[in-house]
């Protein structure tokens, strides 16, 4: 297709796109002068800087590059795209420290309250949006972009559709991240837990999803392989439903379309219950089939020994994705929600438990034959660790929706403790070991800069994690337990305060713990950065003639 | 044909893999979301619930963009305890017009769901400014910023109106009246109190902030905060109507 005499011209992408985010940029500055709030003046502005800086990337972009656009293949290989991956993985690696930090910092608040400093944008209310989202869906996120991009090139022998989509996907993606974080600290919010980006983040959000989504499935539809790869299905179910419920929980009426300001469609009961499906899969879809899928590529690899069971794989595909769905009103035992749903979502909930064990089981039992490897390899360590949280975790999960167990555990700390021993031990970790797995593969570097620091990263994070972890399990449970103390007489034994102040000597474990967490990050993104500043090539070849599997 | 020769359909089909995600993570959603939307008995029959008054609004606008919802919960379970603690347990026709709802989901502070009329206007001027002024042992932020930021009665009716589209019952009469109505909740001297009133029943009108001039974030919040969990007399609450 490329043939040296082909005149330059831009591609209907190219031009298209300019000419859209030009338009963009034009009707960003008028909704930045019409804006009736200050939050929406600012995004307003940014979305038109960042329209200018995108046409002008674009057209810079058209003058620098050959006539022809990168092939498919080279020599019947074929011609992996590798930018946006080597994008979404530095980002992850910014984000991730940038939420490790915030998390550390909202932790300390709880033990130190002047740590707030009184001061609008540094009060722990809007701090906590800002790490939730940071940590789940700008690290994480951009792990999933990141790590999608790839397996569905390897695993379908196909370069990744489009030219200029997976760019827009990814920096688009991340503009959402930035809208989205600095409106929590100027106040923007709609106050939805995994859901508090305001009207217009939202609609730009689902833009970049649907051409994300696009991207993937054209990508999977050239494959040249016969079969999509086991990792791709949890890919796809990941998107699909994290679109499905991004729509379903956030359809809100802006007061005025130069304002930040809307009102959510759904009221009361039947808003909480949306929430609550959109939250407890924001867990499932987001946080855990799109990690599995990452697990079901990266371990085999890593470990070099095939999946354990092909059929095991299918049962825990679509057991997982029927059985999660349901699971939202745990969220929500003993509130005004009717006991139908209560109890339907308890029912569920344990339920879900096998289909968890049997992918923890399908990924542990990958290691099989293998089993040294976790002495001297420290990634594949990491990996394998995960699914063992993520075993811990899916069994305190089942455990927790029991509504006499939820009667104790909602409310308090031990849902956090629960969140992180997840969120930190199976999210955090599977992503480390992607992260060093995926660094010296797009950047075609032989290997890690060192191995010694992975082990360090593993250690103290892990000791980070357990602090976390432990301090949370006695503290939510102590004041479970304190809430419902009685005096022999009869009268409730604590007020509130007491129980508040009983939490203190854990909530500085809990931020220690958080800490040392951060510091492994640390130790990582020096070990990436220097994989790539200084870690010895791979093969003697240009970046664009990258051998195949 | 083996059942795992015919899941190749799936493997070797994106389209049909991507249709059957759909249809089956559908199921769930479905059959727990749409019956909320029609059984009868999901809200309670109570007499008392009404939209919320400009002020409340604006009030609860400030605790919506505050994060509150983080660590304050707005739902008291049917247990022992809470109900020897907070009060009666919250119905849902209590939050049945708020968009979006306030129950949250972890209690750092203690639950907000009946906090009206149990502490004094001045105790909460006091505790939002400086919490540990009153609890030493409070781990809450302080709010001083409330009492600066004056609330601009212009812009409320807009907001009602918005509401209005969603399904919350504003009269016309009321987003008419909503700025008038704003400032008069927030000052017993106003001529406007009296229609303000007859507009909103068991409005609480106070000045909330102590403060003369216009209201500002503090009064709007203090006025929400003294509302909740008031509007449904529980002597006349007919509970075994409502057993479900």
């Amino acid at each position: 297709m490329s043939q040296p005499s082909i005149s330059k011209s831009m591609t209907i992408g190219e031009s298209g796109l300019a000419v859209v985010f030009a338009v963009t940029a034009f009707l960003c500055v008028i909704a930045s002068a019409k804006a009736l709030d200050a939050p929406f003046a600012f995004h307003a502005a940014l979305g038109a800087a960042a329209s200018l800086a995108a046409v002008f990337v674009i057209i810079n972009r058209y003058l620098d590059r050959p006539a022809a656009l990168p092939p498919q293949e080279i020599n019947g290989r074929p011609n992996y795209n590798m930018g946006p991956i080597k994008f979404s993985s530095f980002m992850a690696m910014f984000w991730g420290i940038a939420g490790f930090l915030v998390g550390l910092i909202i932790a300390s608040q709880l033990a130190w309250p002047a740590l707030n400093f009184d001061l609008p944008w540094t009060s722990f209310g809007r701090l906590r949006p800002l790490h939730t989202s940071a940590v789940i869906f700008a690290f994480g996120g951009n792990v999933l972009l990141a790590t999608s991009f790839y397996v569905v090139q390897k695993s379908c022998r196909a370069r990744l559709a489009g030219d200029l989509a997976p760019w827009f996907v990814v920096v688009g993606y991340n503009f959402f991240i930035l809208i989205a974080g600095t409106g929590y600290l100027l106040g923007v919010t709609q106050s939805k837990e995994y859901a508090e980006p305001e009207w217009y983040a939202d609609l730009w959000l689902t833009i970049v999803w649907v051409v994300y989504l696009l991207v993937f499935l054209v990508t999977i539809i050239k494959r040249k392989e016969p079969h999509i790869f086991v990792a791709n299905w949890f890919y796809l179910a990941f998107i699909v439903t994290i679109a499905v419920l991004h729509l379903g929980n956030n359809p809100a009426l802006p007061v005025s379309v130069f304002g930040s300001k809307s009102y959510v469609a759904w009221g009361g009961i039947q808003d909480a219950m949306f929430q609550w499906w959109y939250g407890h899969n924001a867990v499932g879809f987001f946080l855990t089939a799109g990690f599995l899928a990452i697990m079901y590529y990266f371990i085999p690899k890593r470990a070099e020994r095939p999946i354990y069971s092909y059929r095991l794989s299918i049962i825990h595909f679509w057991a997982l994705i029927f059985l999660y769905i349901w699971a939202g009103p745990h969220h929500l035992h003993y509130t005004a929600l009717p006991d139908w749903t209560q109890t339907l979502g308890m029912t569920f909930s344990i339920m879900l438990w096998m289909p968890s064990w049997g992918g923890m089981i399908n990924g542990l039992m990958t290691l099989s034959g293998a089993w040294d490897k976790l002495r001297t390899d420290p990634v594949l360590r990491m990996l394998v660790v995960s699914v063992a949280f993520y075993g811990m975790s899916t069994f305190e999960g089942p455990m927790m929706s029991i509504k006499v167990v939820n009667s104790l555990s909602h409310y308090t700390d031990w849902t956090i403790g629960h969140v992180h021993s997840g969120a930190l031990g199976w999210v955090g970790f599977v992503s480390f070991g992607a992260l060093y797995c995926l660094v010296p593969w797009a950047w075609n570097r032989k290997g890690l800069y060192s191995l010694k620091l992975v082990n360090w990263h593993f250690w103290v994070a892990t000791l980070g994690i357990v602090l976390y972890i432990s301090a949370m399990w006695v503290s939510g449970i102590l004041q479970g337990l304190m809430w419902r103390a009685y005096t022999s007489l009869g009268f409730l034994e604590y007020s509130f305060i007491e129980t508040v102040e009983a939490m203190h000597p854990f909530y500085i474990i809990r931020a220690a713990g958080g800490g040392l967490f951060l510091i492994g990050a640390l130790i990582m993104a020096y070990n990436l950065w220097m994989t790539v500043r200084v870690g010895e090539a791979e093969v003697q070849m240009p970046v664009a003639l990258q051998p195949a599997e | 044909m083996s059942f795992w020769t015919r899941h190749q359909v799936f493997e070797k089909n994106s389209i049909i893999l991507v249709v059957g995600i759909l249809l089956v993570i559908a199921i769930g959603g479905l059959v727990e979301i749409t019956p909320l939307f029609y059984l009868k008995s999901t809200i309670e029959k109570v007499d008392g619930v009404r939209p919320y008054t400009p002020l409340e609004l604006a009030g609860r606008n400030v605790y919506v963009r505050e994060g509150c919802y983080l660590c304050h919960s707005q739902m008291i379970r049917p247990l022992r305890d809470e109900v020897e603690r907070y009060g009666h347990f919250s119905l849902a026709a209590e939050s049945m017009f708020d968009h979006p709802f306030q129950w949250g989901s972890k209690r750092t502070g203690p639950d907000l769901a009946r906090v009206g009329a149990k502490y004094s206007d001045d105790w909460h001027v006091t505790h939002l400014t400086n919490p540990r002024a009153i609890v030493p042992q409070s781990v809450m932020p302080g709010y001083p910023f409330l009492s600066r930021n004056e609330l601009d009665p212009d812009s409320i009716a807009d907001h009602m109106r918005t509401l209005r589209t969603v399904g919350v019952p504003y009269t016309d009469d009321q987003i008419a009246s909503a700025g008038a109505d704003m400032k008069a909740q927030a000052d017993p001297e106003n001529a406007g109190t009296d229609a303000f009133n007859k507009r909103y029943a068991k409005a609480v009108v106070r000045n909330f902030d102590g403060k003369a001039g216009t209201p500002t974030e503090m009064d709007a919040l203090i006025a929400y905060l003294q509302m909740l969990g008031t509007l449904v007399d529980f002597k006349i609450y007919n509970e075994k109507a409502n057993l479900r």
